[in-house]
């Protein structure tokens, strides 16, 4: 027996490991893509009916849908181009010797790692519009009070301001361990060669910090077309669909709706666009990194 | 008059340490928040003037408990994280070794494409599936979902490790007439404690932090924390002293192993960083 495993480990290493993963994602992707074409809601005995590209149909002529796509779009772009540019600004300026750096860096981790649906919760405490401190600061700062999360044309904007807090960390943090790891001597020498600082940043240390700079705007990327437990977790989507994003529709359709059909469809063409945009990423990274 | 040298570089680090204490405060700020609203009477909480100056309880961090039994989801939490973690190592560990090993380098790219999908692509068929298994809020249909966010972690960490290890190591062993296996768990994996201290440490807290899962297909009697304090904010008339103190009790865990660990956590969140 144990000979045989032994003989065989290849296979008993990893075959366990792949058919988990074979049941738990391609079964479910499968049947997402196959229930896409039917109508079909949970309750009671409902039939399952075969409707073709109805959902579909629906979908591309429904409001609601495109708002989403572009909350999420708008969401997603924003949010990566500020936490890109202040993580990346934090990371070189952190990138040196000091007393306390690795406390910092703890303290760095506290709102990526912290449990999202708390962190919500809390923000949605800072955010209240009679008790919260974020309306107290803009007493004191003589801007009036603002409805925050309460406001149509406000609340996905102040979603946005927690992102960037709980995620800038996370670019800062990649493009750091970077930034530790490049070539010291490189840096010296253009240094005695006469280079200003600004100059070293541009033309040396950025060009170096690409890889790790793209990977972490991917990563940053992958996460942020799907926000979910934020969102969630404070507004639901509301007030009305001001927050509704992508994500949070087909979660709505499926699981508050039962109209599961329809939220299969959504997920298709949530998935296969957030797909896309990763393959052309990772194609552009990789070309970049070829250059350097 | 002419600064010196040496004062000028005091200003300067003076300067660097105040930008570091502000940017600290505003990130740190929402966790101090949360702390002292947990300690904060009901009244105290709703009036403006005591934000800062009032009499601390503990009488929320009590209520959490008697009021809203909160030690069911605690240990719901507790269970399902640490139960689909050993169970990913048990099937992930081996499998990372054979695939680093083999060069099966496809299969990271399975991985990132998990990391793609919706998890409400998943939730759908889990749902219909477990529905018909009748599994739904049954424990075993929470461990095997929170395999599918611990799983793929463990393997993304372990991969590029077991690669940079010495083939030498293993053939050494097994010219001592050690088995395949015996090589693997006593040699191989001790070297590898680091990373799979690691590995344990992300696939825990994920786990752990995971809501979108548990809010589906959890009972009342299975629910995890996430989704218990998330139920407690929609059907109570907004007890936010109480909430916040339950806020508190989840993220003290997280808390902690960031704090001792801090190391492992940014190994494992950077890992692939470094190596595209």
């Amino acid at each position: 027996m144990f000979k045989w495993i032994d003989r065989h480990i290849k296979w008993v290493f990893t075959i366990p490991t792949v058919s988990i993963i074979l049941f738990l994602v391609v079964f479910p992707l499968a049947y997402t893509f196959f229930i896409s074409f039917f109508d079909w809601g949970m309750s009671g005995n409902a039939q399952m009916k075969f409707v073709g590209l109805d959902n579909y149909r629906y979908l591309f002529a429904s409001e609601r849908f495109w708002e989403a796509v572009g909350r999420t779009f708008l969401f997603s772009a924003v949010g990566i181009g500020i936490e890109g540019i202040l993580g990346v600004a934090l990371a070189l300026y952190l990138n040196r010797e000091f007393k306390g750096k690795n406390m910092v860096k703890t303290a760095f981790l506290l709102p990526m790692v912290a449990t999202p649906v708390a962190v919500g919760l809390v923000w949605r405490l800072i955010y209240e519009p009679s008790i919260g401190i974020a309306n107290q600061i803009c007493m004191w700062l003589g801007v009036g009070r603002q409805p925050w999360l309460g406001a149509l044309d406000m609340a996905l904007w102040a979603l946005l301001i927690v992102d960037i807090w709980q995620w800038t960390p996370m670019v800062m943090l990649v493009v750091l361990a970077g930034a530790t790891a490049l070539p010291l001597d490189v840096l010296e020498s253009a240094q005695v060669d006469g280079a200003g600082k600004w100059q070293l940043v541009r033309n040396i240390i950025l060009p170096l910090l690409r890889p790790a700079i793209l990977t972490a705007l991917l990563l940053r990327m992958i996460d942020i077309l799907k926000t979910f437990d934020l969102i969630y977790s404070t507004t639901q989507g509301g007030p009305g669909y001001a927050t509704e994003t992508l994500n949070i529709l087909s979660y709505r359709e499926a699981f508050e709706y039962f109209k599961f059909g329809r939220a299969s469809a959504t997920l298709v063409v949530f998935f296969l666009t957030v797909f896309l945009i990763a393959i052309v990423f990772i194609k552009f990274k990789n070309k970049v990194e070829v250059e350097y | 008059m002419r600064l010196t040298k040496k004062t000028k570089k005091t200003v300067r680090t003076a300067g660097f340490y105040l930008s570091l204490a502000g940017i600290l405060t505003i990130t740190l700020f929402p966790f101090l928040w949360m702390v002292l609203a947990s300690f904060k009477k009901m009244v105290d909480l709703l009036n403006v003037d005591k934000m800062f100056a009032f009499t601390p309880t503990i009488q929320n961090y009590i209520d959490v408990f008697s009021k809203y039994d909160f030690w069911q989801p605690l240990q719901n939490s507790m269970l399902i994280a640490v139960l689909s973690t050993m169970l990913a190592l048990l099937f992930g560990l081996p499998a990372s070794y054979v695939i680093a090993r083999e060069k099966m380098s496809g299969f990271s790219a399975v991985i990132l494409v998990i990391r793609i999908i919706p998890a409400i692509s998943f939730l759908v068929p889990w749902y219909i599936l477990f529905n018909r298994l009748r599994l739904t809020g049954t424990y075993t249909s929470l461990v095997l979902v929170h395999l599918l966010v611990a799983l793929p972690m463990i393997v993304w960490i372990m991969i590029p490790f077991f690669e940079t290890m010495p083939r030498e190591l293993e053939e050494a062993s097994w010219m001592d007439g050690c088995s395949h296996m015996g090589t693997f768990v006593k040699i191989l994996l001790p070297l590898a404690s680091p990373a799979v201290l690691t590995a344990t440490i992300l696939s825990f807290i994920f786990s752990w932090n995971n809501f979108i899962f548990a809010l589906i297909l959890c009972t009342n009697d299975t629910r995890t924390l996430p989704t218990a304090v998330f139920q407690f904010m929609s059907y109570t008339d907004v007890d936010w002293a109480c909430l916040m103190a339950a806020a508190v009790i989840i993220t003290i865990p997280i808390l902690l192993i960031s704090v001792f660990l801090q190391k492992y956590i940014i190994t494992g969140m950077t890992a692939g960083a470094v190596k595209g």
